[in-house]
């Protein structure tokens, strides 16, 4: 496909792929290039020896970022990609990795000190572990707080909502009342993609059987 | 919290303990929300532990919750010194997933309000910078310069701040012409003279330098560990700057150069923004000066709104109208990582879409994070004082520190 779009043109991706998946090739579940990006999904035991070869013998310098994901419908249902960039080979690549609730994810801040507060976020996010992480507190949410937000069963609204109480002179935590119901718009075009059945329509599939088998 | 005691020679048998304070989070050399307690000895900063995550407003999550489009005013809210260079990182990694081509009229104008971005946002943290370590005067100049800016801004986009101006596939509206001469006349007669009296008052400044000079200095490899970026990472020597190494829209065609410090101290930090503030004002030059005339948004109707005229007239463009605002665009299944040189540092979006009209997952990289988390490597071993100077030469600023 041609690249017409305008966004962040780094170093061609070609021979990237076969270089790396050399030199990680007992870890490497996938790899994969598209939308312009490289991505390897390794084992999770293996990820910091991944990450430490990506920076030691591929150049990969500066680990800019960790991002979790979370996927429900997955045996492991969480996602833990790291974004790797080389200031020498002006080139970047993904590398992921899956757990679960319970698995720790090994740490990687024995590679670089800025993935303390990194791992921390997604710990606190997603309640994802990371297994040697010397300060795994909470980062984000607030002092004493329950769950892990951005999992996808997680409300929006949350469960707790905060108020200063005059009688009580401090602000107090209540369960969340919402004085109108969550409205959650779907514009997903019917034609297109929604597989729900819309209001009204509920008994249209059992009429449909029903038809079909007299 | 450890408390040590120890013999001093100067207290004549005094003991003397350890101490923590509690610096923030409502203060104002701590630019926004922040709350770091610091244990010192005497005045010595001994250790930092930032608290971060008082303003978390969950936008990652909000967004997951928002078609594409409605996603981009939470951008704006971001990094409020700096709103329209958080939207250009969203738009480019949508476009980079639909793989979208832009009208280089489009490219141009987001490249020329990019830098009147950048030159606004030091405007602000120069301004501050100074003001954390004692002088009063240039902040105020500066600020009018601040003020100019926004001008600029309301008359683009209607908005002084919360611009949502960057769209995916262009901008939103077209520039009225005369807006484009104001700028240049704003560059040529009164920008430079106004900053550089304002520069005059700090730079050589005996006060500002014994504040400043050799203060934090982060060898590059430490600056490279620990992930910097932008004005932070070229103050250590090294000239890394994504608009030259990874260039977007158009800025491979704009000619600047990249200041770099040499001792990397919060001094270098400064500077280093002082020149950038040139730099900008160059590439604005040139945006203004090779502008091309043309549609200011994707011609795909798929994707970017009919104009007005054309939805009175045609049904066609009343029907994309309509499933642009309610349903709002599909975007292909896939992941990307965009980041772009905000005037802070690097500021990504890493986007996954499904394929449906939401983001399933926006994940921020705040250029504040790294920075933030290197505080307390940076201040060790400095005075109290010290640590305004530091967190001013950082830049951070908390609504894209916390998200």
């Amino acid at each position: 496909m041609k690249v017409v779009h305008s966004a962040p043109r780094f170093a061609s991706n070609e021979g990237v792929i076969n270089a790396i998946s050399e030199s990680i090739g007992v870890w490497l579940i996938e790899a994969e290039e598209s939308h312009g990006e490289v991505i390897f999904r390794v084992q999770r035991d293996a990820v910091a020896k991944v990450l430490r070869i990506l920076r030691d013998d591929h150049q990969y310098q500066q680990m800019m970022e960790i991002a979790g994901a979370d996927y429900p419908a997955r045996p492991e249902r969480f996602e833990v990609v790291y974004m790797l960039l080389s200031l020498t080979k002006n080139h970047r690549v993904m590398v992921k990795c899956s757990t679960d609730e319970n698995t720790p994810v090994p740490t990687i801040t024995t590679l670089w000190p800025n993935a303390g507060w990194l791992e921390r976020e997604v710990f606190d996010m997603y309640g994802v572990t990371f297994a040697g992480n010397p300060d795994l507190r909470r980062i984000l949410t607030d002092y004493g707080f329950e769950g892990h937000p951005f999992r996808k069963d997680f409300p929006m609204t949350g469960y707790t909502e905060l108020r200063y109480s005059e009688e009580e002179k401090r602000v107090v935590y209540e369960p969340v009342e919402l004085a109108q119901e969550m409205r959650t718009f779907d514009f997903l075009s019917p034609w297109e993609g929604a597989d729900y059945v819309l209001p009204g329509d509920e008994k249209a599939d059992e009429k449909a059987k029903e038809e079909g088998g007299q | 919290m450890s408390f040590q005691l120890e013999e001093s020679p100067t207290t004549e048998g005094e003991v003397i303990t350890n101490y923590t304070i509690n610096f923030g989070p409502q203060h104002p050399a701590a630019h926004g929300v922040l709350r770091m307690i610091m244990e010192l000895d005497g005045e010595v900063i001994e250790r930092i532990d930032p608290h971060v995550g008082l303003l978390h407003r969950g936008t990652e999550k909000l967004i997951e919750h928002k078609t594409y489009l409605q996603a981009l005013p939470y951008f704006d809210r971001l990094d409020y010194c700096s709103p329209l260079c958080m939207e250009h990182s969203y738009v480019l990694a949508i476009e980079k997933l639909l793989n979208l081509e832009v009208p280089l009229r489009a490219q141009y104008l987001r490249v020329l309000f990019a830098e009147l971005t950048r030159i606004c946002n030091h405007m602000l943290n120069i301004g501050a910078h100074v003001m954390d370590v004692g002088a009063m005067t240039p902040n105020l100049w500066v600020f009018e310069l601040r003020e100019d800016c926004m001008n600029f801004f309301e008359r683009a986009s209607g908005a002084r701040m919360h611009s949502a101006w960057f769209r995916p596939g262009g901008v939103h509206q077209d520039v009225p012409e005369k807006l484009l001469v104001d700028i240049g006349d704003w560059l040529d007669n009164r920008f430079f003279q106004l900053f550089e009296d304002a520069m005059s008052l700090v730079i050589d400044n005996r006060i500002f330098k014994q504040r400043n000079v050799d203060i934090a200095i982060v060898s590059r490899e430490d600056a490279i560990a620990w992930g910097f970026s932008g004005p932070m990472i070229r103050a250590a020597g090294i000239p890394w700057d994504l608009r030259k190494s990874q260039p977007y829209d158009v800025y491979d065609r704009m000619e600047f150069d990249i200041p770099v410090g040499t001792n990397s101290d919060c001094y270098d930090r400064f500077m280093v923004r002082v020149k950038e503030v040139y730099e900008s004002a160059k590439i604005i030059k040139q945006c203004l000066r090779d502008m091309p005339q043309g549609p200011v948004a994707s011609t795909d109707g798929k994707v970017s709104p009919p104009k007005r005229g054309e939805m009175k007239q045609s049904m066609e463009s009343l029907i994309h109208h309509f499933k642009l605002y309610t349903e709002g665009f599909h975007v292909p299944a896939g992941e990307v990582y965009v980041a772009t040189e905000s005037p802070k540092g690097e500021f990504g979006v890493y986007l996954v879409s499904d394929g449906t009209n939401k983001p399933y997952r926006c994940k921020i990289r705040p250029t504040a994070f790294s920075h933030l988390q290197a505080m307390d490597m940076m201040s060790r071993g400095h005075m109290l004082p010290d640590a305004t100077a530091i967190l001013g030469a950082i830049d951070v600023v908390f609504g894209e520190c916390d998200r």
